[in-house]
Order: C-alpha cells, then sequence, then structure tokens
C-alpha cells in the first residue's frame, strides 16, 4: 500500500468517486469542498441513469461508457437507483428518420434495445403521446443526485478519506519552481485558513476547473455550458423518456419520487458561480416536455433550475462537443509537476472517471495497484454523516 | 415567469465557529417567481462569500435545502418568494430547530440519519408500498407491473430533516426518533418488518408523539408522518394484542 497523500479539489460526483477509488488503492485522501456534497453540477442533474442510446448515433465514445457504467452502477450502489427503464419514443417524422440511424447506434454500441408498437408503448406508459409512432425499450433508469454522491462519499470516509466541507481552495501551494504541493484553504464555518500538504491535488472540479487551474498560471479548454431543467408536480410514468432523434432541448422527461422533471437546454457562460434560469427555457421545457407527455400541460411548475455542464473544448457550440472526459496530467502538457485535472464526462460515467484518473496518478507516483471500484459495493449513503 | 422585480430584505441567521449568533440584512432585487433558494445563493455569489448553506438538486428530491423562512420550515427551492413574502418585505432566513447549528444556515442532521438507519428505512422500494395516486396512507389496490416485475422507486421521504425542526416534542425529547423515523418504519409495516417493534414500541418511539401534526403540515414530500405514527400506534398494539392470545 502507498502511503502518499492526495488532496482532491471538488466532491461532486467526480471527486467522491476519486476520493473512493483512491481510498481503496491505498492513498491518504483528503477533499477539499466549498459547499457541501453535491451543491454544484452533480446535484442540479436531471438524474438519468443513461443507457447510452442518447449518444449512440452520434457520440458513440460516450454511449459505449454510458451502457458500460451503467450495468455496473445498477450493482454497486443500488439504494441511489430506480432501475425501471427507459422508453425511446418518435412523435413526428422526423423522429422517424432518426430510427435506422437509432437501431445501428444501439447496435454498434451494444445497447439493448427493443422496439414497441404504439400500443404496446401505451399499454406500459399511459401518459404518453397517444400519436407516438413507434418506440424502444432501453435500460434506462433514474438515479438520486445527491444519494449516488454520498454513497461514494460515505465508502471512502470509511476507508479513512478525511473531508473539508464548506472550506474553500484559495491558493496553490508551490516549491518555488512553480510545481503544486498542496492547497490553501479557508474554512467557512469556522472562518479558519490553513494549508494541507500533499503529494498531489486532483482538480475535480468540473466547470469549475479553470477557477482552480488559473491559480497555477494554466489554462484548461473548459466550455462552461449550462442548461434549465424544469420539475412537475406529479409522477406521470414509471420510466424515463427520451425523444427519438438527436440530442435536442427539452428531449428527456424523466421521473422522480413524485415528480416528473423535463430537460434540457444549452447555452455559453464565462463564471459558472451563478447562472440565472432564464425565463424563454423554462417555458421552453414545458412545450417540448408536452410533447412526450401531453399531461405536463395539466401539471403544476414544483421547481426550475439550472445546471453547468463542464464540456471539454472551446468554440464549438455545445451539442456537437463530445460527452466524454479528459483527465490533463499539468506535467505533460505545462511542465507543472503535483497538479491532475478531471473535467467532462457525465453523472452515469463518474466511476469510470475516478478509474481512469486514478490511474493517471498512480501512474504518475509509481504506485502499482489495479481499480477494483468496478467490483466493490458502496455503503449506504447515511453512513457519511454517521460514523 | 414575469418580468415583474420585488426589492425583498433577506434577515439571514450568522454563525461562525464558537462566535455569537447573530442577524444579517441583505436587500435583493428578485423575481417574485424566483425561489427562495435562489436568493439565498445570489446572496453568497454576489455579496458575501463567507455564507454557509445547504442545497443540491435545486427540485425537491434531495432534501438538502431545508431551512426556516419567517418561522415556517421550508424547502427552499421549491419555495416561491411570492408566497412567503410581498414586494418591500422581509424574508427571515434560519437553520432548522432540533439540530446542532454547524454554521450559519447549516445544520447537524447525524440524529435524523441514525434514527432512519435503526429502521432500516429504504431508500428505493417496491412502488406497492406507497401509492403515487391519492392522499391514503394504505398501499393501494391495484398497482401497475412492468409485466409481471414490480416496479421500483425512490422512497417520498427525502430526509430533510423539516418534521424534526416543527415537532414540538422533539426539541424537548433528545432521545426521540421523531417524525420521518416513524414514519419509514410504518412504511414498511410491523408484518413485513415485526422486529421494527422493539424500536418503535417504547417511550422515544411512538409514545412520544403529542400528535400535534406538525410534521404533516411543513412535509414537502407527501409522507405525511403525523398520519403515519397513529397508523403505526394501531400496529404496535394490534401486535401486543395478538400476543397477548397467544399469537407470534
Amino acid at each position: 500500500m502507498s502511503q502518499f497523500h492526495a488532496i482532491v479539489i471538488g466532491a461532486g460526483f467526480t471527486g467522491v468517486a476519486i476520493a473512493h477509488d483512491l481510498a481503496l488503492r491505498g492513498f491518504r485522501v483528503t477533499v477539499v469542498e466549498r459547499g457541501p456534497i453535491a451543491n454544484g453540477t452533480s446535484g442540479r442533474t436531471h438524474g438519468l441513469l443513461h443507457s447510452g442510446a442518447r449518444y449512440a448515433v452520434n457520440d458513440q465514445e460516450s454511449a459505449i461508457e454510458c451502457i458500460q457504467e451503467n450495468q455496473i452502477l445498477r450493482l454497486i450502489v443500488p439504494d441511489a437507483i430506480e432501475p425501471n427503464g427507459g422508453l425511446f419514443i418518435a412523435v413526428d417524422e422526423s423522429d422517424l428518420e432518426y430510427r435506422e440511424k437509432f437501431i445501428q447506434g444501439c447496435e454498434e454500441c451494444k445497447i439493448p434495445i427493443r422496439e414497441l408498437t404504439p400500443k404496446e408503448a401505451l399499454r406500459i406508459e399511459p401518459n404518453l403521446n397517444p400519436k407516438l409512432l413507434t418506440a424502444f425499450t432501453v435500460p434506462d433508469g433514474t438515479f438520486d443526485p445527491l444519494r449516488l454522491a454520498l454513497a461514494f462519499a460515505a465508502t471512502a470516509k470509511s476507508n479513512g478519506a478525511v473531508f473539508h466541507l464548506y472550506t474553500d481552495v484559495v491558493d496553490l501551494l508551490t516549491d518555488g519552481q512553480g510545481n503544486i504541493k498542496g492547497v490553501k484553504v479557508w474554512n467557512r464555518a469556522n472562518d479558519k485558513r490553513f494549508e494541507i500538504e500533499g503529494d498531489i491535488v486532483v482538480n475535480a472540479t468540473g466547470a469549475w476547473v479553470g477557477q482552480i487551474t488559473s491559480m497555477a498560471g494554466i489554462r484548461v479548454p473548459i466550455a462552461p455550458t449550462p442548461g434549465v431543467m424544469v420539475a412537475y408536480d406529479k409522477r406521470l410514468t414509471q420510466r424515463a423518456i427520451n425523444r427519438l432523434n438527436k440530442p435536442g432541448d427539452g428531449d428527456i422527461v424523466l421521473p422522480q419520487r413524485r415528480m416528473m422533471v423535463v430537460g434540457t437546454t444549452s447555452f455559453s457562460i464565462e463564471d459558472p458561480d451563478y447562472v440565472p434560469v432564464l425565463p424563454d427555457h423554462v417555458a421552453l421545457m414545458i412545450e417540448r416536455g408536452s410533447e412526450l407527455i401531453p399531461a405536463l400541460r395539466q401539471t403544476k411548475e414544483r421547481g426550475a433550475y439550472m445546471a453547468t455542464r463542464p464540456l471539454i473544448g472551446s468554440g464549438a457550440p455545445g451539442r456537437s462537443i463530445s460527452r466524454t472526459f479528459k483527465a490533463y496530467d499539468h506535467k505533460e502538457t505545462d511542465n507543472i509537476e503535483g497538479l491532475v485535472t478531471i473535467t467532462g464526462g457525465k453523472a452515469t460515467t463518474l466511476r469510470l472517471m475516478a478509474e481512469k484518473t486514478v490511474d493517471l496518478v498512480c501512474k504518475k507516483l509509481g504506485v502499482n495497484v489495479p481499480c477494483t471500484t468496478a467490483e466493490t459495493p458502496l455503503i449506504s449513503y447515511r453512513k457519511f454523516y454517521v460514523d | 415567469m414575469s418580468e415583474e422585480k420585488w426589492t425583498v430584505n433577506f434577515v439571514v441567521y450568522r454563525k461562525k465557529g464558537d462566535g455569537e449568533p447573530h442577524y444579517q440584512t441583505f436587500t435583493l432585487e428578485v423575481s417574485p417567481d424566483e425561489y427562495v433558494i435562489d436568493g439565498v445563493e445570489r446572496i453568497w455569489a454576489f455579496h458575501d462569500r463567507s455564507l454557509v448553506f445547504a442545497h443540491a438538486c435545486h427540485h425537491s428530491t434531495c432534501g438538502a435545502c431545508g431551512m426556516r423562512v419567517n418561522g415556517v420550515e421550508k424547502l427552499t427551492c421549491i419555495t416561491r418568494i411570492r408566497d412567503v413574502t410581498k414586494n418591500g418585505g422581509t424574508l427571515r432566513i434560519e437553520p432548522l430547530r432540533n439540530f446542532p447549528v454547524i454554521s450559519d444556515l447549516v445544520v447537524d442532521m447525524s440524529r435524523l440519519y441514525v434514527g432512519m438507519d435503526k429502521v432500516h428505512a429504504p431508500a428505493v422500494h417496491p412502488l406497492s408500498l406507497a401509492p403515487l395516486e391519492g392522499e391514503g396512507i394504505k398501499p393501494p389496490r391495484d398497482v401497475p407491473m412492468d409485466g409481471g416485475k414490480e416496479y421500483l422507486r425512490l422512497a417520498d421521504c427525502i430526509e430533510c430533516g423539516l418534521c424534526i425542526s416543527a415537532c414540538p416534542v422533539a426539541g424537548t425529547a433528545e432521545e426521540y426518533l421523531g417524525p420521518a423515523v416513524l414514519a419509514a418504519a410504518q412504511l414498511q409495516g410491523l408484518k413485513r418488518a415485526p422486529d421494527l417493534a422493539e424500536v418503535v414500541d417504547c417511550v422515544d418511539g411512538v409514545w412520544r408523539c403529542h400528535s400535534a401534526y406538525e410534521c404533516t403540515a411543513v412535509c414537502p414530500s407527501n409522507v405525511d408522518p403525523g398520519w403515519r405514527i397513529m397508523d403505526l400506534r394501531r400496529q404496535v398494539l394490534a401486535q401486543r394484542i395478538k400476543r397477548w392470545f397467544g399469537g407470534a
């Protein structure tokens, strides 16, 4: 077992999964997070455990990652997932034109699908648009965002990881030659400032990675890309409902507890610290969502919110950027030792993102311990709060 | 959402470490159709980065953002500003009661999680345990099935702690299991989980409740703990009577 000390910045999905993976591989782990667990993009995801079918035509790398991770998460964290499956439905001619490509893409990515007649689809989900033209079952699920993150954090904690919540990273510690050897932090709960030294700092701050790398004078090509989601006050389906077409606005409607959540839109911003919920985007969600489930129009809005995806690349419009992820070793990209940045990706692929990031950390430090997170069931999320 | 703008005074409870608690006022221009958490997040983003508050999902599935708003327990992500104040009005924002304050608006809810673990409250359960339609707390007769297989669903209880904060008994009896925990035991039922009787049939279990129904009044997630506690009492008595007559 290594006695290296790793500092993880960020306790969103990527950060908690990395903390868990590092702890399993014998690292001493400290997590620094400026809010509570999953308060940024991760908590505000709509909660779709992707089958990968959404990306099977245009972004097959993401699609394959999704289907593989979907199957793993069902096994290792069952108490955060409704495993009821999903449907892709066609409601107009343009959707039907997508049908062939969809079947082929899912086959290439090994995503199991089955075509239903409109009658069959309406029998299992009576609130779907009665004019639907065809439907496919997919192995989607719904997850509880906070509890998914907490389960990883709880397991990391039980393996020795230390979490500093409500604690901002205010600067990076350097060795005088620009290499990173720790973080300077400010605990806002007790207004104490202190330093933490480590052998490696992992920047897992998603859409905020640029705020951390800029402390080391580094730029990463990240495009913070928010989207608006709206929750409605009645549950109308058992399954996640997707529009059979290329990814677009308001094309996913999913059940959660006694709600339906419609998502999402896609626009660009500079600073992800505060993004307003744009009224015209909220209006678009009811417009698009009710094309899939007409009863949404008679359902009261329960909440409207936004989340900022960390998309890799800049200059390209949001939807055309791949949804896969990337881990940067800043020794290679910027000749700065001691700092690794992970960003991009999706909630569904959190475990894989952690595996690849920790593989990179292990390689850098000469640690030869394989990843076991795919086979390790997580403990109850409540154990994060209760020792 | 309208273009209407309101000016609202957020009077926010502040506390750091061992320091004295106090209130601080932030005057914000808001849309009345925004939610209270949007205002709190903007105070952090644009006025005072030292503010500590909890939040995650922003749509009432996680239970992290419970606070007292003008003295009433609210899940702030689904509480529209229009419904709790007026233009030029005040929003007094305080942490939940009956839990220790960590800082500002964040409390330590381990009391609740210990209890939920004690009754093995399921986070995901079969659809048949709690109906989606109607008001009743009894399982429904007809539950949709997935071709002979039961659907699973995330439990209604989001463990937000509002019920414990609102409960007049929880403040004086620290060992009281509290509404959410007893509701989780009722949901499973003593028939299905007979071992729970030992946990809930005691002075800090079902018998501690004074039937104030404040829990049901503030529950943002259709759990209806007050009625569930009453039903759990009936279940406990039924089990006792059965035992007196030599039943299992």
